[in-house]
């Protein structure tokens, strides 16, 4: 690379230059980031963001012209920046710096709840940084409690070939902070996610088939035993109802799933072409940028659209478990596939709203939706996944 | 990765394919499958329709002098939703509104409570989305303070529409004719197919007479304004547009002269026989023209003032309207009324005997009285007049002579079918004129809701007795042999009702018993005889204009038959009749009349009916000789026809011809024969030679002045627009 070895400033400006220089070698050099890099994954991703990017403006120029494409314009570059520089560290550095991660999000989620925290949607779920930014800790709660899980369990003593038991229960119990946390917000697809992504690592570190069918059962038996005991008191069990029956939601989420789901029938193979949407921009279906975003695919795009969207997917997230299965350590391959459950689960719930199979919650789409936090969070994990990808073992599967 | 994670992952992966392979399922069910589903959801979702109401067409008299018009002005509206919101359910914002238009609360508030079940009009029948109206006609003055002061009036809307004003007096005068206009029904849409985007609650349809039957047309197609709008109900934008075509004009052959005259003697002789301490309540006229069958006039008492269907009707209006205790205004007595025709009948009871063999230079006998199947039937004052023409006994209206002539036709028209045991039963050679006379049968005048009338065929007892004997009436649970007068008749009716007795043949001859007709079926009869056998199917319509002045649509008066009667037997008759009116039984009522000037010819009719007063009828025409016109009257419960409805159709007469003392109504007895035609004014004005109109135009700002007859363009041929 020519253009990095000539012409070297000097002055003042050289150790910047030297830190610069350092960079872009890493980025580029023979064993660089960018070298190594699964570009197909990288190529899904942009694709997602791009293309949420598109129906976003759609969905908001008629209001606010196009204030909301470049706001995720900016949002994607600087996910993108994080990504790289998290994809640039070694995974033996993530692991280490696991628990202060997993310490700052539960902080972020105890934030929250404190007079800090903002109510959006019925829901104490935001810190206001000030100045209009805003921050939504449990995004970087799904992270810290992958990489949490992923470093308990990838622990598995010399001799042994699970996990100890104590393990589980550390896991169980880091776990339990963050969905404990969460569920006090209350989101309740947030908590749903938290406790698939513990179930999942859990089951995919090992540990014997009957602790797995015995973590089940348990949790089938604490519910029945909550519900037909009366353990709880009456207004836990209106929060409770309030928290399971979507219906009981203040602003009616019953009428925002039916609305989108007119927006996605109505846009069949088609679609009404982007931009063109009568409904998207008579703004027929609440939140259509941020959970909603899948409609208004839907209804623009049409069959085909929403196929290229799930086919983008598909190929994330398909490369996300080859990227685990390739992994070269027991933790990165939790971690990435922690990731993987995390996208395929959100993307299932946020679709599966909007289609009218799972109840409305407020998980946005990955690397769709309008959303900073989100967003920023997403593009680390794929950066996590590039950095577990440079280190595969290319004699695995 | 440790061996005992490797299947885990495997299941991970077959985990993801599984979710995604679900979703791609279900959006293709939505998508694909049931995407028709979806997108008629969706328009319905983002397009507000909004329906712009043609303004009506009018109805207007021969001369094109309007009766009944729509024209655009200030109207205030209610919408209800609006109301409900508020924290009283809107009940300051109609008191302030009631004191602004001074309107009474009680008013105001039946005006916008929802038709519902149990809630009888007034109320709106419309959708309770659509603004309510509550007063039309407001000041512009009005109109602001209402839209500039949202604030006190949250709902409450003024804006431009349709209203429909009746032209007075002529429109109470023809009001049954008109019929009436009622906001569309949500099951009125449903039973006519109109697209629900179509007709709107404001929109009004014709419910009975003219408007209904004529309601197409002159309705007009309803504007459409597509708005887009989004969530919030805030219109974006303007899809399409629309606007309104105006109603065509309905051209009706009624001189608002005549039918003036004709209503107002209709109702006076109600009231002298009301004076007279008879307890008459109803009774129907028409004037037809015996060359086309063109109704010109048409009159039914009571009647009431058609403006009250403006601005929905109230309680006790609706209740009086409809009520019997006021006589039941709402029904057309000339063409719903039906009465006997007593001894106007003869002239087809004439026409039977002659078909039967009877000369007409042969000689009756008329005595007092006959005995025929062992009943004694009287002459009507008991005279003995000997033997007589057929001339004279029509003339002098002799009973006993048709008695006689009905009762020989019965002793050998089929009696072996006279016990009536099939609807196939042969019709009886009296009855068959008479249906050939357009008796029996609906006339197919262009008013909805018609009486037939009654001809008693065998057909028609046989039905009447299986309708009455063991159901209905029950005359055979009810009939006593030996009870009151009611039961006893039913007693026979239960026994001898499908029975064609000679008792019932007789009087069926002098238009009594069975025989019922309406005003216009006598009036049309007489038309056929007058102008020598050709039966028409009445019209009061006589085209439909354009609002461009282009002829829609002729309407001719079909002739629906001939009378199966020579020519020399209708002269004769016509001849008798005219006799009448000189030395007969209407010589008295028509004493003093210039006959010299027009003669006129006529037969009455005093129909005895059991418990009541006798039905006076009249049935006249004039000139005797290539008559032009036939005028009838009827009305029951009152007396003789020469004393009720005889002197009440020679004050018709007297309006038409311009005398005794009358203005003439058809200067020289004539009709125009051209229609009225649009200006380029847009007004319609009267054929060359007629007019100016005599009721004037609703509204024009300067009294224009229709030009005089000479100076009225030439072209008044169809098809020239204004």
């Amino acid at each position: 690379m020519s253009w990095v070895s000539s012409n070297q400033p000097r002055g003042l400006a050289q150790p910047l230059w030297g830190l610069t220089r350092r960079a872009a070698v890493r980025l580029a050099g023979r064993q660089s980031v960018l070298r190594q890099a699964n570009w197909v994954l990288f190529g899904a991703v942009i694709a997602l963001s791009l293309l949420g990017t598109l129906v976003i403006w759609s969905a908001t120029r008629q209001v606010l012209g196009n204030a909301y494409l470049y706001k995720q314009l900016l949002n994607i570059t600087i996910g993108v920046i994080l990504m790289l520089v998290v994809s640039s560290l070694d995974t033996r550095h993530i692991k280490l710096y696991a628990p202060v991660l997993y310490a700052a999000a539960c902080l972020g989620l105890l934030a929250v709840l404190s007079p800090l925290g903002t109510v959006v949607n019925g829901a104490r779920s935001w810190i206001s940084l000030g100045a209009g930014f805003q921050v939504e800790p449990s995004e970087f709660a799904k992270l810290g409690l992958i990489l949490m899980s992923a470093m308990v369990l990838s622990e598995v003593a010399a001799g042994h070939r699970r996990p100890a038991t104590k393990a589980i229960m550390v896991t169980l119990g880091l776990g339990a902070v963050p969905v404990l946390l969460v569920v006090a917000e209350p989101d309740l697809g947030v908590t749903m996610l938290l406790a698939v992504l513990m179930l999942g690592l859990i089951a995919l570190s090992g540990v014997r088939l009957r602790w797995l069918f015995g973590m089940l059962a348990a949790a089938a038996l604490g519910i029945t035993a909550i519900i037909n005991l009366h353990l709880l008191k009456a207004y836990q069990v209106s929060r409770l109802a309030a928290f399971i029956n979507p219906s009981a939601d203040p602003r009616g989420t019953g009428y925002s799933a039916a609305q989108a789901k007119i927006a996605i029938g109505s846009g069949g193979l088609h679609g009404v072409g982007l931009f063109h949407s009568q409904l998207i921009a008579g703004n027929y279906v609440p939140e259509q940028q941020t959970d909603f975003i899948f409609a208004v695919v839907g209804n623009e795009l049409g069959f085909i659209g929403t196929m290229i969207l799930i086919g983008l997917l598909a190929v994330m997230l398909f490369t996300a478990l080859r990227i685990a299965a390739r992994a070269e350590d027991q933790f990165g391959m939790l971690v990435a596939s922690g990731i993987a459950i995390w996208f395929a689960v959100q993307s299932f719930i946020n679709i599966g709203m909007t289609v009218g199979i799972m109840p409305v919650t407020g998980l946005p789409l990955p690397f769709v939706s309008y959303g900073g936090s989100a967003l920023f969070a997403d593009m680390i994990a794929i950066g996590l996944l590039q950095s577990i990808h440079r280190r595969r073992n290319v004699f695995a599967a | 990765m440790i061996p005992a994670s490797r299947p885990r992952l495997i299941a991970l992966y077959v985990a993801v394919f599984a979710l995604l392979a679900g979703l791609a399922l279900r959006i293709w069910d939505i998508q694909v499958k049931n995407a028709p589903v979806y997108r008629a959801l969706a328009s319905s979702e983002r397009i507000r329709e909004v329906v712009t109401p043609p303004t009506r067409g009018s109805i207007v008299d021969d001369l094109g002098a309007p009766i009944v018009t729509s024209t655009p002005a200030l109207v205030i509206s209610v919408s209800l939703p609006a109301l409900w919101q508020q924290s009283d359910g809107g009940e300051a914002v109609l008191s302030r509104l009631a004191t602004l238009l001074h309107i009474k609360q009680s008013v105001m508030r039946d005006d916008v409570r929802l038709c519902t079940v149990g809630v009888r009009p007034p109320c709106w029948a419309g959708s309770p989305y659509q603004p309510v109206p509550v007063a039309e006609n407001v000041s512009a003055t009005t109109a602001l303070q209402v839209l500039e002061n949202q604030r006190l009036y949250p709902g409450v809307t003024a804006a431009v529409q349709p209203v429909t004003h009746y032209q007075q007096p002529i429109s109470t005068s023809l009001a049954q004719v008109l019929g009436y206009l009622q906001p569309i029904t949500a099951s009125e849409l449903k039973a006519q197919g109109l697209p629900s985007t179509g007709y709107s609650g404001v929109d009004l349809v014709g419910q009975a007479g003219l408007e209904l039957q004529y309601d197409s047309a002159l309705r007009g197609v309803p504007g459409m304004q597509k708005l887009a709008v989004d969530a919030a109900g805030q219109v974006t934008g303007t899809i399409s547009k629309v606007p309104p075509t105006a109603g065509d004009y309905l051209v009706t052959s009624i001189n608002s002269a005549v039918q003036m005259d004709t209503e107002r003697a209709l109702a006076a002789a109600v009231g002298r026989s009301q004076l007279a301490g008879n307890p008459t309540k109803n009774g129907g006229a028409a004037v037809v023209m015996t060359t086309t069958g063109r109704v010109l006039a048409m009159a039914s008492y009571p009647t009431y003032n058609p403006s009250i269907w403006n601005r929905g009707i109230s309680q006790r209006e609706f209740n009086r309207l409809f009520g019997t205790a006021y006589g039941e205004p709402v029904l057309n007595r000339a063409t719903q009324g039906q009465y006997a025709p007593g001894s106007t009948w003869k002239i087809t009871s004439v026409a039977a005997a002659v078909a039967a063999g009877y000369s007409l230079s042969g000689s009756y006998n008329c005595p007092a009285t006959v005995t025929i199947g062992g009943h004694s039937y009287a002459n009507d004052g008991n005279p003995n007049l000997g033997p007589m023409s057929l001339h004279e006994a029509l003339v002098l209206s002799c009973d006993t002579v048709f008695y006689q002539l009905a009762y020989d036709i019965w002793q050998h028209d089929h009696p072996g079918a006279n016990v009536v045991t099939s609807p196939k039963a042969p019709i009886q050679e009296m009855q068959k004129m008479e249906l050939a006379w357009g008796f029996g049968h609906n006339t197919g005048v262009d008013l909805p809701a018609e009486n037939p009338g009654s001809v008693p065929t065998r057909e028609w007892l046989y039905y009447l007795w299986k309708a009455n004997a063991h159901a209905g009436q029950n005359w055979c649970k009810n009939g006593r042999i030996n009870g009151t007068y009611v039961q006893q008749i039913e007693y026979d009716d239960c026994r001898i009702g499908n029975v064609w007795t000679p008792g019932q043949a007789v009087i069926a001859a002098i238009g009594q018993g069975y025989v019922s007709v309406t005003p216009l079926q006598l009036a049309r009869a007489y038309v056929a005889l007058a102008n020598g056998g050709t039966l028409y199917s009445p019209r009061i319509g006589e085209a439909l204009i354009s609002p461009t002045g282009k002829v829609v649509r002729r309407i001719n008066p079909p002739v629906v038959g001939h009378l199966p009667v020579a020519k020399s037997t209708l002269a004769y008759i016509r001849n008798a009749l005219a006799g009448v009116v000189t030395s007969g039984t209407a010589a008295g009522t028509f004493a003093g009349f210039p006959l010299n000037k027009v003669c006129v010819a006529a037969k009455t009719g005093t129909a005895q009916v059991a418990g009541l007063q006798a039905t006076s009828v009249f049935a006249s025409f004039a000139p005797c000789v290539h008559p032009k016109y036939v005028v009838v009257m009827m009305i029951p419960n009152s007396g003789y026809g020469s004393d009720v409805s005889g002197p009440a159709v020679r004050q018709i007469w007297d309006g038409i011809f311009g005398l005794e003392g009358h203005k003439a109504a058809l200067p020289g007895g004539n009709l125009p024969t051209v229609l009225p035609h649009l200006n380029r004014a847009g007004q319609l004005v009267p054929p060359p030679g007629f007019g100016p109109p005599p009721v004037k135009p609703t509204k024009p700002a300067k009294p224009t002045r229709s030009p005089s007859p000479s100076a009225s363009p030439t072209t008044s041929a169809p098809g020239g627009h204004g």
